[in-house]
């Protein structure tokens, strides 16, 4: 660190724009008309889950940038594009084009399937939104990286802190849309590799038909046999809801009610997140998710790489990013960094009611070889990414 | 911040020993009771009063017959009577304060704002607001020289140190320091100043003429990651050969031979240590404890905790009323 800020970062601090010569500049990528961002109406036009836009979380980060323009004299810049789905491949090769450092994704996973299949140029993508673990797997790219944490990582969150508490008996109760099938595959996997076990893999189905009873009233599945915890794969919601204080038995109700696995919460109170939240609330006026979680983290990767390196220089930037010292601050208590197997950003997780957050994962007493955040999510040597 | 105390202490009586006075009590601000503990000089609670909302950093009038009380959540420097502990007046409409430091002259007060991004100057007797300078996000830890001239703003997440001249009225540097820089402490003859970088698990030395950075102390206590050592408070002894360093989530205080720049040995204390204050006759070493709501006191003669006291939650700064 010294050698490096020796040279020349201690600059008079006068006025700002006086010696800005270079500028940082990040594009953020949204497609237009977005469905996913509409709301998720269901019966009686209830939204059970506003989504936001990741972009307040990236102008988060980037509000932060001026005084420290002042010390570096490098300008920041954010480019806010919203596009049709036909321009999204030649606005990032525009950008590259430019000279822009990284383009930030905030785009449905077709989009970003045929993004990633036709743009062959060296841009540094970063995916702010999707989960899926497919990007970090079979589906990885050498020049995505990912701030949002994988499916598997927030399963194995959740399946520590069940061993932690020995809650050892799942009863796994799924529904049948693609995500929730995704999900209850990564839920599996995570009580494995935890050595859980789970005692009745269930499918709900959304129906009032008697003759269907056994799918979709809450007492009858969540009977016998004997379990400790019931763990809920259930995107949209709409059954989820009424699982807890509903069950046969009482047993707390975890996943996609209840306790749930996530990037971030608006009450984390450790690590300084409270003054992130405070800044955001005031930015944005609504508490802080995980995606905006997510799109601020990408932006405060960016900004941290170019501050370390001192350089706007795209290729520069990815190279001190991959470098081994590379390191951000979460607000999450540890220093974050990318995999480098398949570029998704290590990160603890919160385990979080709808207002506390009770626990955060690597839990005491999971030890890696390495790095104790990767005990979280696919490693090294599992990893199905030909990135390396 | 402290090194300060002990610096101005110095300076005020003009010789090294420091004649004890005082009541011997301790203040602990517990930043999530609004309270704060008072320890007797037998380390037992002596009582606890009401604070205002989120009390954080502490720091003593020059003459020591106030001390004030940084409230972060309901925007205020409290001042309170050393003897009695009441409540004398309040510096209203600081925004956010974290942590504070007295100005040689005994009128100003620099405060970092936590959320406005700027560090402020108030005047301690009308409560007026003197100056404001820009920082970056989340400043932190103050510390002003003797001669009255520097000021340094720790800003925690632009990971910068803010150089101020208050006689120029500007800030004059930006230093770029390690993730997360915390807090303060100078070397009794003020050619180096120390800041904490909580994230780096290190201490960076500034070398205070030229504003560079000259060396860097890494801490790791036995059986530790480097991400559990999150170092915060550091504070040095009078005559600068000892610096104490709180390691946060390690739990330990490191101890530091300031000369050398290496540690000599790690004292195992509570939870997530964060505040640090020495006795006057500095044979004893007040740790607060956030994580276990609790104050570890240290003889710093062998180097152990000799008792830990409970205190009030998240304990957060201690001041002693010893001088």
């Amino acid at each position: 660190m010294i050698a490096k800020l020796v040279a020349a970062l201690i600059l008079a601090a006068v006025a700002g724009p006086a010696f800005s010569a270079e500028t940082a500049r990040v594009v953020y990528l949204g497609l237009q008309d977005d469905p996913y961002y509409e709301p998720q109406r269901v019966y009686t036009g209830l939204s059970l889950k506003d989504r936001n836009r990741p972009l307040d979380g990236v102008r988060l980060a980037f509000r932060g940038t001026r005084i420290l323009t002042r010390a570096i004299g490098i300008e920041f810049e954010l480019q806010e594009r919203l596009l049709g789905a036909e321009e999204l491949a030649g606005a990032v090769r525009a950008a590259g084009d430019d000279g822009a450092i990284a383009v930030l994704l905030d785009l449905p996973a077709d989009r970003m399937e045929s993004l990633l299949a036709t743009g062959s140029g060296n841009e540094l993508l970063f995916n702010i939104r999707d989960g899926a673990d497919r990007w970090r797997g079979a589906d990885c790219n050498a020049n995505l990286l990912h701030t949002m944490p994988s499916r598997s990582m927030l399963t194995d969150a959740m399946a520590q802190y069940l061993r932690f508490r020995r809650w050892t008996r799942i009863l796994l109760l799924s529904g049948d849309a693609l995500a929730d099938g995704e999900e209850a595959d990564a839920i599996r996997r995570s009580t494995a590799k935890f050595g859980l076990k789970i005692v009745a893999d269930r499918d709900f189905v959304l129906t009032n038909d008697p003759r269907r009873r056994d799918l979709s009233n809450i007492a009858l599945l969540t009977g016998p046999p004997a379990h400790d915890v019931i763990w809920l794969a259930d995107a949209e919601g709409e059954f989820g809801r009424y699982v807890p204080y509903a069950t046969y038995s009482p047993r707390p109700v975890v996943g996609a009610e209840g306790l749930s696995a996530v990037a971030w919460h608006w009450t984390w109170e450790r690590h300084g997140a409270p003054q992130l939240n405070q800044r955001f609330r005031r930015i944005a006026d609504r508490d802080m998710q995980m995606s905006d979680w997510a799109g601020w983290a990408a932006g405060q990767t960016v900004i941290e790489a170019v501050t370390k390196s001192g350089s706007t220089n795209p290729g520069t930037i990815v190279e001190t990013i991959r470098s081994e010292e590379f390191a951000i601050d979460l607000y999450k208590g540890v220093r974050g960094s990318f995999r480098r197997w398949n570029g998704q950003l290590r990160q603890p997780i919160l385990l979080a009611t709808h207002n506390a957050v009770i626990a955060s994962a690597p839990l005491e007493g999971f030890e890696h070889q390495v790095d104790t955040l990767d005990t979280l999510g696919f490693d090294e040597a599992e990893s199905p990414c030909l990135r390396r | 911040m402290k090194a300060v105390l002990v610096a101005m202490a110095l300076t005020l009586l003009a010789a090294p020993a420091v004649s004890a006075a005082g009541s011997g009590l301790a203040f602990v601000a517990n930043e999530r009771d609004d309270t704060l503990t008072i320890l007797g000089p037998d380390h037992r609670v002596a009582g606890t009063i009401d604070s205002c909302a989120r009390p954080r950093g502490m720091h003593f009038s020059a003459d020591r017959k106030e001390f004030f009380v940084a409230c972060a959540d309901d925007d205020q420097i409290a001042i309170y009577d050393t003897a009695t502990r009441e409540l004398l007046r309040r510096i209203r409409g600081v925004p956010a304060p974290e942590t504070f430091d007295l100005h040689p002259d005994g009128r100003r007060l620099i405060v970092s704002n936590e959320e406005d991004a700027t560090a402020t100057v108030y005047d301690v007797e009308t409560g007026e607001l003197l100056a404001e300078y820009e920082t970056g996000e989340e400043p932190e830890g103050v510390q002003v020289t003797s001669g009255g001239r520097l000021v340094f703003v720790a800003s925690e997440a632009a990971n910068l140190v803010h150089v101020i001249d208050l006689d120029a009225d500007e800030v004059i540097a930006d230093i770029l320091v390690d993730t997360r820089p915390r807090r303060f402490a100078l070397t009794p003859d003020e050619k180096e100043l120390w800041v904490s970088a909580e994230l780096a698990g290190m201490i960076n030395i500034i070398d205070v003429e030229t504003l560079k950075l000259v060396g860097d102390i890494a801490f790791l206590p036995t059986g530790f990651r480097p991400e559990q050592v999150t170092p915060v408070d550091v504070i040095m002894n009078s005559e600068g050969s000892r610096a104490y360093v709180a390691l946060g989530r390690a739990n330990h205080v490191a101890v530091v031979d300031v000369r050398k720049r290496e540690v000599i040995d790690y004292i195992l204390v509570g939870k997530r240590a964060w505040g640090l204050e020495l006795s006057a006759d500095e044979k004893t070493l007040y740790v607060a404890n956030g994580l276990s709501d609790d104050v570890s006191i240290i003889d710093t003669g062998t180097r152990q905790a000799t008792t830990t006291i409970p205190v009030g939650r998240v304990p957060y700064d201690v001041l002693i009323d010893d001088r």
